[in-house]
């Protein structure tokens, strides 16, 4: 029973990185833009959150690191496409390969380093309870914040004015821009909140998870994190459950290899990526469901005075 | 002009606006009182809707002035004359499918007031102008007629001075029309001032109190529409009567197309599903289908025209023969030809030359079949040069890219191309959209030709006129299901407008 609690909080861990990263995608996508930059955004902020904590020793100011390098290569991100009307995916592309070779090129002093003794957190009381306070109470804060920030998006994107106008944007900025809203900015202002998202993402990676600085080692993370959107529908519930059921399965098939469980290797490893795919396209099935999530202008260029 | 008590509500001074290639409005000037129903008249391209964008802030004239309420009116964009108290509903809807009608009528208003109290003055709103809307449903679940009332009453909301109607019936039934009119004679009575932009001369005698003509982007004319006919309206808008077309009696042939119980689901976002649609076409006859857009016409056109190859085995069938999953080319050899209602990406390359568009639908006559298959530019050249002399299309020459062309003549040589082939069943979608009326006069007359010398044709259009001026037989399309045809001199204009709300089980 303690293992099964062991996997469950392991699960929390792993599924925290997944679902900021795509809860952020999820804001930029809801306002219409696509940034398939967010593996190099989440590289250069993995670095960049690590080599704050290795000269300050303070975790905080590596998030804060790690969020302004998000917000700040993905500010360049959007004026490209915002304003320079330069292909999305083209663009998002080349990010990605920049923040691949920018994140090594700057991480070479790095490789080496240690961070300061990782220190535990626990909830009083409530880490007491035997197994639920292994399972869920003895994690990181930013494994809560991931959940309080998904409720807040819901709240946000369904339940205030400004997220329907958000929405509205993605939905058809001509329109948005005939009543008079600012389309491009608002747009930007998504995109920036979408990398700073990606970028404590990845912060959390290096800092929390890992926690070392390795060449590459967000290994896809970002990726997964753009198709969880889309397969979610743009539902900040469905993100969250995609990127723990992908963080589940991920340390169930690490607990299975470890206890040389007879199956090869590799078919192990595509466990996750085929259980998440297949309960996501499941419950996501529906096409009037889609139609109705998806926004309408979703990677399309907008031309204010066309 | 030294009245002083009350000012016009909207005066225009000698507006010119010029583009590099036309002059769109040349010394316009024109008076709206408050409260009055004022109909801007005129053909497309005369420039109604250069000048409406002026009067809304988003375009800026050459020369001329512009008072609102005696003031100068100097709003640079929509949003300070929507302040001001301008209003403006468009031909083509600024909606956002898929948000509820509350939520798209809260976007377009200030941000004083909640959700809530939005709900409640739209409650307001609809029982006071008879505007029935629901709030909370979204708006992808509209009739077009419902979403132009969403657009109308958005409009009210801001308690405007003066409403800027843009052809609002184009999408409308008859019936809807009547409500829409009531509605807006309602609001001007509350001292609303009200342009009505249009092309339609019953409506616009039925409804306006004052109208302005224009043509080439002159004034021809202001006059009291009430007191003219539609034959001295017509000759101020186009400067003579539309020439009479001559309707011989149909010498009916064999079927050419039949459609049998043809049921598709759409697989466009928001599309309509076709449910059990029955037709036959015989040569020599001219059957139309009429219906408000978004009933399935779409659909259906794909299905026939081989766009889409869906459709169930033995539902189409083309002098028997079973068509439905042929692709447009197989179908073309078989005698059946198809002209889109986009003219500019469906039917014509834009940024082609003309004798190149002509392979697009000619290719089996333009391309020396052998192993390689090669284009000959001087057969493309003399068939682009034949349609140009036959169907008098003003264009510059065999070279001129398709999208040089007026919407008039680029249809002129689309409706040449594949009339001239003596195609067997002609299908025809718009025939006449955005088209000005000397050269939907010619179109019709060839369609008609067409008919007597033994083709099958099926025309889909939205103008009722059209299709009582052209058809043998009509029938009508409503939420994807097909009405049972009718002899056109045995319908009416009140009855098709009834079967457009999908009405006719009652009936027959």
């Amino acid at each position: 029973m303690n293992e099964f609690a062991l996997l469950l909080a392991a699960t929390l861990n792993a599924g925290t990185v997944l679902a900021i990263a795509a809860l952020g995608l999820l804001i930029n996508e809801k306002a219409g833009i696509v940034n398939l930059g967010a593996e190099g955004i989440m590289l250069c902020a993995a670095i960049a959150g690590f080599a704050a904590v290795v000269h300050t020793g303070n975790d905080w100011v590596g998030f804060l690191a790690g969020a302004g390098a998000g917000a700040l290569l993905a500010s360049i991100f959007g004026v490209l496409v915002i304003w320079l009307n330069t292909n999305q995916y083209a663009t998002g592309l080349a990010l990605s390969l920049f923040g691949v070779g920018f994140s090594a090129f700057a991480g070479v002093k790095y490789v080496q380093e240690k961070l300061p003794e990782r220190p535990n957190f626990a909830i009083p009381l409530l880490s007491d309870i035997p197994l639920v306070g292994t399972a869920i109470f003895k994690q990181h804060p930013i494994v809560y914040f991931t959940v309080l920030l998904a409720v807040g998006i819901v709240w946000f994107l369904y339940r205030t004015r400004s997220g329907l106008v958000l929405r509205s944007v993605g939905e058809s900025p001509e329109s948005a821009h005939a009543l008079g809203y600012p389309v491009r900015r608002i747009r930007l202002l998504a995109v920036v909140v979408g990398g700073a998202l990606c970028g404590v993402a990845g912060a959390y990676l290096s800092i929390i998870y890992t926690p070392l600085w390795v060449e590459g080692m967000v290994a896809g993370k970002g990726w997964i994190a753009l198709a969880l959107t889309t397969f979610a529908t743009w539902r900040p519930a469905r993100v969250l459950l995609g990127a723990y059921l992908f963080g589940g399965v991920t340390m169930l098939q690490f607990a299975l290899q470890s206890r040389g469980v007879e199956i090869s290797e590799q078919l192990l490893s595509m466990l996750p990526y085929v259980a998440t795919i297949v309960v996501l396209a499941l419950i996501s099935r529906n096409p009037a469901w889609i139609r109705v999530n998806m926004p309408a202008s979703l990677g399309r260029p907008f031309y204010p005075n066309a | 002009m030294s009245q002083t008590n009350t000012p016009p509500r909207l005066e225009l001074r000698g507006i010119t606006k010029r583009y590099p290639a036309v002059v769109a409005n040349d010394g316009v000037s024109l008076v709206v009182a408050p409260g009055e129903i004022h109909a801007v008249l005129g053909e497309n391209g005369a420039g109604k809707s250069t000048l409406m964008k002026i009067i809304y802030g988003a375009v800026k004239p050459d020369a001329g002035e512009v008072f609102f309420n005696g003031e100068p009116h100097l709003a640079k964009n929509p949003r300070e004359s929507r302040a001001l108290g301008i209003s403006m509903v468009f031909q083509h809807f600024s909606l956002f499918e898929t948000l509820s009608v509350a939520e798209n009528i809260w976007l377009g208003l200030d941000q004083s007031m909640s959700l809530e109290q939005v709900r409640e003055q739209i409650a307001a709103t609809a029982s006071k102008f008879g505007l029935p809307l629901e709030a909370d449903r979204p708006v992808h679940t509209l009739s077009v007629g419902e979403r132009q009332r969403v657009e109308i009453m958005r409009s009210l909301m801001t308690h405007p001075k003066l409403l800027i109607l843009d052809e609002p019936t184009s999408v409308l039934t008859p019936q809807a029309v009547e409500k829409l009119f009531d509605t807006l004679r309602q609001l001007a009575a509350t001292g609303c001032s009200i342009l009505y932009i249009s092309h339609k001369l019953d409506e616009i005698r039925s409804l306006c109190t004052n109208c302005t003509v224009l043509r080439g982007g002159k004034v021809t004319g202001t006059v009291d529409p009430r007191n003219e006919s539609n034959a001295s309206l017509s000759r101020l808008m186009i400067g003579a009567e539309p020439p009479a077309l001559q309707h011989r009696d149909a010498t009916l042939g064999d079927v050419a197309l039949s459609v049998r119980d043809l049921s598709l689901t759409s697989e466009a976002t928001f599309g309509t599903d076709l449910h059990h649609v029955t037709l036959d076409v015989r040569g020599g006859e001219i059957v139309g289908i009429a219906g408000v857009s978004g009933n399935g016409q779409q659909e259906l056109l794909a299905a026939l025209s081989g766009e889409s190859v869906r459709a169930p085995r033995g539902s189409v069938l083309l002098f028997g023969n079973d068509i439905a999953t042929k692709n447009p080319q197989a179908r073309r050899a078989g005698g059946l030809h198809f002209i889109p209602e986009e003219r500019l990406g469906r039917g014509a390359v834009p940024m082609h030359s003309l004798a190149m568009n002509g392979l697009l639908t000619r290719a089996s006559d333009l391309v020396k079949s052998s192993f390689i298959s090669w284009v000959s530019p001087s057969r493309n050249a003399m068939l682009a040069r034949d349609v140009i002399s036959r169907f008098n299309v003003k264009a510059g020459g065999s070279d001129a890219a398709a999208k040089s062309l007026s919407g008039g003549n680029l249809q002129k040589y689309i409706v040449g191309r594949e009339i001239s082939v003596a195609p067997k069943v002609l299908i025809v979608s718009q025939p006449t959209w955005g088209v000005d009326v000397g050269a939907a006069a010619q179109i019709r007359g060839e369609l008609l030709k067409l008919r007597d010398n033994g083709c099958a044709v099926l025309v889909v259009s939205e103008e009722l006129d059209e299709l009582f001026e052209l058809c043998d037989r009509l029938h009508v399309i409503a939420k994807g299901k097909l009405s049972p045809s009718i002899a056109t001199r045995e319908a009416s204009v009140e009855l098709i407008g009834e079967w457009m709300s999908g009405l006719w089980e009652k009936v027959v």
